[in-house]
């Protein structure tokens, strides 16, 4: 049997994910995250802060729940189900950053706790901010002529 | 490679250790020690796992009645780097010490040479012994424990276990008749998350060859055991060995046993721990009965490291058997 | 009515996420990258603002409200200090979220440690 072959096989044999209901619980979850960040704002918003300060402080609040989640072990069984409607919102990246903080604890809080913390948040800020780079020199290009 | 031993050296003890999720399962009261700490009273996860192969052993012993010093060899790993969770097990006892990897096939493998030792004479005995720890592999292969993610339905879940045999030239129970050295087998799977589709072409091969050396069939066995290939990879390995007219009637994957549907494992157990306590809890006390006689323990290991699979590398599989049978079956 | 388009939408976009998940090969930190590297895209050739003001918290806590973040520091920067902002823009701009994260994860590892899974 070659591997061309074999994998057909697997694919057969392989069960595929349930993509309707992981979807339904990725929309809800995904969705209620969103609207508790609207909420935020708009309770900022109320209490005097500017548009985009209150639009700063709902995130930081967010990533300030993800990380009490994450810590008393509640975020990864919401994930579980939810899926990319725990991966996708803010509340993500914070669990991204959270958890190997929390996980290398133990190799230290240098070389562990330190050193580990962006291990899968980091290429979100790597690639973000080179994105961000490139469009920069666009956009100063385009400002000058 | 087929090894017929010469003298059939016995499996005289058998211990295992286990932890909270497996406790939770079917085979809960099966288990020589169920810890419903996953931390062994330890502070980290690779401390932890040194603990519970350190009671695998203590066990080993006291239900032996033999002390350190009558251990004249011990072999075994588990999936740490540099397999330091057995190498600082097996610091305190002071035993001769090979230390193995051959991934979850590390039972079968410390099984097939710790005969070897004895079956020659250079041993006297020898301890065969392989553990897994979720939190060690999860943290070492995949994420933190507390990084939120799905599991695909391809997935399996890493055991928390740990199981040992105490080898001797005579015993009364369990004998190792014959056993098969697999080879490394790599049909060209690169997902990590369905390690059964990856280890069942190796499985496969290593049973057709020792059911061709040995002139039997697979009939010819009450059990034929395989260590973690799940619902995916046992359903491939039927599949692969009635391609080649062999027919699996009396399979027993012991992925597919250590827990139950409501526990949410996906496509089953792996790790070394998996088939080193289920062979030890489950089913080397059924020889003592006689309920089984005669079975093929096929343990099965998927020698990737986490740098091979970013490197975007297939999984290499490995599967090594060992023929077991109880005092009927060798004295007919 | 702005709580109902935020569901909506932020829903809607993490529903795009499994869809990647469940029927591609994308690993949930290529996904990421993917998405805030999106963001950053849509928000320069203007299709994530005008989504920003229809759907408030839905267009802005997805990662890909992160990348428009970065995208709009960069555009302000470059508009207050010229050719600097290109380097100072996005992060500044993050700084924030970043931060954030980065200091309740350090928190966090003072006051907890790893659990179990069952």
């Amino acid at each position: 049997m070659d591997n061309k072959n074999y994998d057909e096989l697997v694919k057969k044999f392989s069960p595929n994910s349930k993509i309707l209901s992981n979807c339904l619980w990725a929309f809800f979850v995904g969705g209620s995250i969103c609207t508790l960040g609207q909420l935020l704002t708009n309770i900022y918003m109320k209490n005097n802060f500017t548009i985009s300060d209150a639009k700063l402080l709902s995130s930081v609040t967010l990533v300030g729940i993800s990380a009490v989640l994450t810590a008393l072990g509640w975020y990864r069984k919401i994930a579980k189900r939810a899926g990319a409607g725990t991966l996708v919102p803010i509340t993500g990246f914070a669990n991204a950053v959270v958890s190997p903080a929390i996980e290398f604890k133990s190799e230290g809080y240098i070389t562990g706790v330190a050193s580990k913390m962006f291990i899968i948040a980091g290429p979100v800020i790597v690639y973000g901010t080179v994105a961000s780079v490139v469009y920069g020199v666009i956009y100063w290009l385009l400002g000058r002529f | 490679m087929y090894i017929k031993y010469k003298n059939m050296p016995a499996i005289t003890q058998w211990a295992s250790v286990v932890g909270k999720k497996e406790s939770e399962g079917p085979l809960a009261n099966f288990f020589g020690e169920c810890c419903q700490d996953d931390y062994f009273g330890k502070e980290t996860w690779e401390q932890a796992e040194t603990e519970m192969q350190s009671r695998c052993i203590k066990q080993l012993l006291h239900k032996k009645k033999i002390s350190t010093n009558d251990i004249k060899l011990f072999m075994g790993g588990d999936l740490c780097n540099q397999i330091t969770s057995t190498a600082f097990a097996v610091r305190d006892f002071g035993f001769p010490f090979l230390g193995l990897y051959n991934a979850c096939s590390t039972m079968a493998e410390s099984i097939i040479i710790s005969a070897c030792m004895v079956d020659s004479g250079y041993a006297e005995n020898s301890i065969a012994m392989a553990s897994s720890h979720f939190c060690t592999a999860e943290r070492q292969y995949r994420t933190p424990l507390d990084y939120g993610g799905k599991r695909t339905p391809t997935a399996q879940w890493t055991v928390t276990g740990c199981g040992s045999v105490l080898i001797e030239p005579v015993g009364k129970t369990a004998f190792i008749d014959a056993a098969q050295i697999g080879r490394v087998i790599d049909l060209g799977v690169t997902d990590t998350n369905n390690m059964g589709a990856a280890m069942a072409p190796a499985a496969a091969d290593t049973i057709k060859n020792f059911l061709k050396n040995s002139n039997t069939k697979s009939d010819d066995y009450d059990l034929i055991v395989t260590g973690d290939l799940g619902a995916v990879g046992s359903g491939l390995l039927k599949e692969l060995l009635e391609k080649e007219n062999i027919s699996l009637n009396n399979h027993f994957d012991c992925g597919l046993e250590i827990y139950s549907e409501e526990q949410n494992v996906q496509s089953g157990a792996s790790g070394c721990g998996c088939s080193a306590s289920v062979l030890t809890a489950k089913l080397l006390p059924e020889f003592e009965k006689e309920k089984l006689n005669n079975i093929l323990f096929i343990a099965t290991g998927a020698l990737l490291s986490p740098s091979t699979s970013m490197q975007g590398e297939s999984i290499p599989c490995i599967a090594h058997l060992v023929n077991i049978k109880s005092k009927k079956e060798v004295t007919k | 009515m702005s709580y109902f388009w935020a569901f909506v939408v932020g829903g809607l976009i993490c529903v795009i996420g499994q869809l990647l998940l469940d029927l591609t090969k994308l690993t949930p930190a290529r996904i990421l990258v993917a998405f805030v590297v999106s963001g950053v895209v849509l928000s320069a050739i203007g299709l994530w603002e005008p989504l920003v003001d229809f759907a408030g918290a839905g267009a802005t806590v997805p990662i890909m409200g992160f990348g428009h973040t970065l995208a709009q520091g960069v555009e302000q920067e470059i508009a207050q200090h010229g050719f600097i902002g290109i380097f100072t823009g996005g992060l500044s701009a993050c700084s924030g979220g970043v931060s954030a994260s980065l200091i309740f994860g350090y928190i966090a590892s003072l006051l907890t440690k790893s659990k179990s899974q069952s």
